[in-house]
């Protein structure tokens, strides 16, 4: 039986994502990634050995279940989900006024729909996980645009709100099942979306994408039965260090 | 019966038959089969997610499309998905029931089949024209990537609208796995669960690699279930092992949980964590150990699943309750009805064992029997675990004939 704790991301080849698949990986996790560019996707995988790389667009009906099986496939199982892959909506942002249906329909499909659907086909997976006291836990990426109504976010913040508050209620409702669902905010990155956001952003002021890495590494060790204290650099989840927790 | 046409998981009007210990039978809705269960019983269900099984595609040396349907493998192992046991037929799909499909062009060994992006050698065939074993080349994550994008679920000609996967995996699904639905769990939405757990019922899940159901020959159907890989989970083992010991009942979610636990109890009764390969049959000499009651399909007279049902109750209980589906019009096939089949008392007399004291809903792993190692396990249990190999499955198929 595999001992090592078993995660799956999406959005795993840019900014956060990456950042967390090598922190993860670092930490001595299994770890799939899901991204919509194969040859991004194959980069990824070729550059951290050892991770799964899944070619997937999480915002298609039609993707959410191949991409399911692929990582319960891959990883015999699933311990932690974290549903980082974001849309902007827009390109380039603009106000709601301006902003074209479909621009928010994609937003929506990526950032809310998207994590509902593979978290809803995973869920039979990561309450096994629960029940033998390994994990069970899904990391929600939001942002502060989810609670302050910053013009011109219109899209993404309403999207990440409704994303946040389904975090809260899946929390509630998977508790008796031993589940945690955490909505965890990185704060301004130095990513490839926040420059599509703000081109013209001081780079010196943003937050590395490691650095938050870190801490959501951090905060799953925290909320996982399996592996250590979650100290970067540490055990973390190889398998010299997987007692359960009593 | 009536075969259920609609690929609904949990049709709003689907019904449960009851039939007691004593022999009574009484209808409910199925959304009701939680009030059926007593304060203490622990559920014991079947978390295999199913693959896309059915695989289209080309034999090369004739150029005949065929249909392979995946129906077996070694092991429930994350990394053995190059051999499988497939059934193959010639061209057309489940629009047309399988008793008419053609047969394959005659398949050789080293055989090349192409399926979409998937490639694979026929290594053997099986003393049957359609049944082979066979690998697919290419890495292990290329495979489950053309088995998951290039795959269909295995389906039938009753429903006649194409299944996606979220159609056929259980919400339970866990462990990529089954073949064909372990479409008992099909009742088991969260809900349920919800509302077992609020009665003092625990659930714990097994995996066990369900196999195909028919192939429409009657000489390849005879042989089914064929050999299937179980997984017993730490957390289930110790459910079933305190509740066992608190004479409270084991009630299996579906025919698949019940040949798995009574395969892992063969030994000595108990059901320790670990992995196996269940090749047994379950029917009416079989004495059950473990399991205390069934819900499952209705099912036909003629299948496996109608005679694992002799287990637990008598042949004249079993007329009664066929006779009481076929009176109220109940629903068949995988998307239908159900029933809850307690053991009869008379099954039931040397074991005694009713309602006892409410469990944790939550098993905890660690407080369980010491896991046995697969070495442990192969050397203590004939069969136990032991790979088998693809090249004698011939004989492995023919020893387990009716």
């Amino acid at each position: 039986m595999n001992t090592k704790l078993r995660i799956a991301i999406t959005g795993g080849t840019s900014g956060l994502g990456l950042a967390f698949v090598a922190e993860l990986v670092g930490r001595g996790a299994d770890v799939a990634f899901v991204a919509r560019t194969r040859a991004r996707v194959e980069d990824v995988a070729r550059a951290i050995p050892g991770t799964i790389g899944i070619v997937g667009d999480v915002s298609r009906k039609e993707d959410i279940y191949p991409i399911a099986l692929q990582i319960i496939g891959n990883l015999g199982g699933l311990d932690v989900l974290v549903n980082n892959a974001s849309s902007l909506g827009p390109t380039t942002l603009k106000p709601l006024a301006d902003t074209e249906c479909e621009e928010f329909e994609l937003a929506l499909a990526t950032n809310v729909l998207g994590p509902f659907r593979l978290t809803k086909a995973l869920l039979g997976a990561l309450a096994a996980s629960a029940r033998e006291a390994r994990g069970g836990v899904v990391v929600n990426v939001t942002s502060d645009a989810a609670v302050s109504a910053y013009p011109r976010w219109g899209a993404y913040g309403a999207s990440k709100a409704a994303l946040d508050h389904m975090s809260r209620i899946w929390s509630e409702e998977l508790a008796s099942e031993g589940i945690r669902v955490l909505s965890l905010d990185p704060g301004d990155m130095d990513t490839p979306l926040h420059a599509i956001a703000v081109p013209d952003a001081d780079r010196s002021t943003l937050k590395r994408p490691e650095t938050a890495a870190r801490e959501f590494a951090d905060a799953i060790a925290a909320a996982v039965p399996i592996g250590g204290s979650g100290r970067s650099g540490g055990s973390g989840w190889s398998e010299a260090n997987v007692e359960t927790r009593a | 019966m009536i075969p259920a046409r609609v690929p609904v998981q949990r049709p709003r009007d689907a019904r449960l038959l009851v039939v007691s210990a004593g022999g009574r039978m009484s209808h409910a809705p199925r959304s009701r089969l939680v009030d059926f269960l007593r304060k203490g019983d622990v559920v014991i269900a079947n978390d295999a997610a199913t693959f896309p099984a059915s695989l289209h595609g080309v034999h090369e040396r004739t150029g005949s499309a065929i249909e392979a349907r995946l129906a077996g493998r070694s092991s429930l192992r994350s990394d053995d998905v190059r051999r499988f046991i497939a059934v193959v037929f010639g061209e057309g799909d489940f629009r047309m029931r399988t008793e008419d499909r053609p047969s394959p062009p005659p398949l050789g060994r080293g055989d090349r089949l192409r399926f979409g992006p998937l490639n694979a050698v026929v290594e053997a065939t099986l003393d049957h024209p359609r049944l082979i074993a066979m690998r697919f080349e290419g890495s292990i994550e290329a495979i489950w990537e053309g088995i998951a994008r290039h795959g269909r679920p295995i389906q039938y000609a009753h429903v006649d609208t194409p299944l996606n996967l979220w159609d056929v995996w259980t919400p339970i699904a866990a462990v990529a796995a089954a073949f064909e639905p372990p479409s008992a769990g099909f009742v088991l939405d969260w809900t349920t669960v919800q509302a077992m757990g609020e009665r003092g019922v625990g659930l714990a899940s097994i995996t066990l690699a369900a196999g195909i159901s028919s192939t429409g020959d009657p000489d390849l159907d005879r042989r089914l279930p064929l050999n299937e890989p179980y997984r017993i989970a730490r957390a289930a083992a110790s459910a079933i092992s305190r509740a066992k010991r608190e004479r409270r009942r084991i009630v299996a979610i579906g025919t698949t949980v019940v040949r798995a636990l009574e395969h892992a109890a063969t030994r000595d009764g108990v059901v320790r964590a670990g992995d196996g390969v269940a090749d047994q049959r379950v029917g009416p000499d079989t004495r059950l150990r473990i399991v205390d009651a069934i819900v499952s399909g209705t099912h036909e007279p003629d299948s496996s699943h109608y005679q694992l049902l002799r287990a637990f109750v008598d042949d004249e209980t079993l007329a009664e309750a066929s006779a009481a589906l076929e009176a109220r019009g109940y629903r068949t096939h995988e998307f239908g009805d159900s029933v809850l089949v307690e053991k009869s008392d008379a099954r039931n007399a040397e074991t005694a064992g009713t309602a006892g004291n409410a469990s944790n809903r939550l098993v905890s792993a660690t407080d369980e029997l010491p896991e046995l190692s697969l070495v442990q396990q192969g050397d203590a249990v004939t069969l136990l675990a032991q790979p088998f190999d693809l090249h004698q499955l011939a004989s492995t198929v023919a020893a387990c004939r009716l």
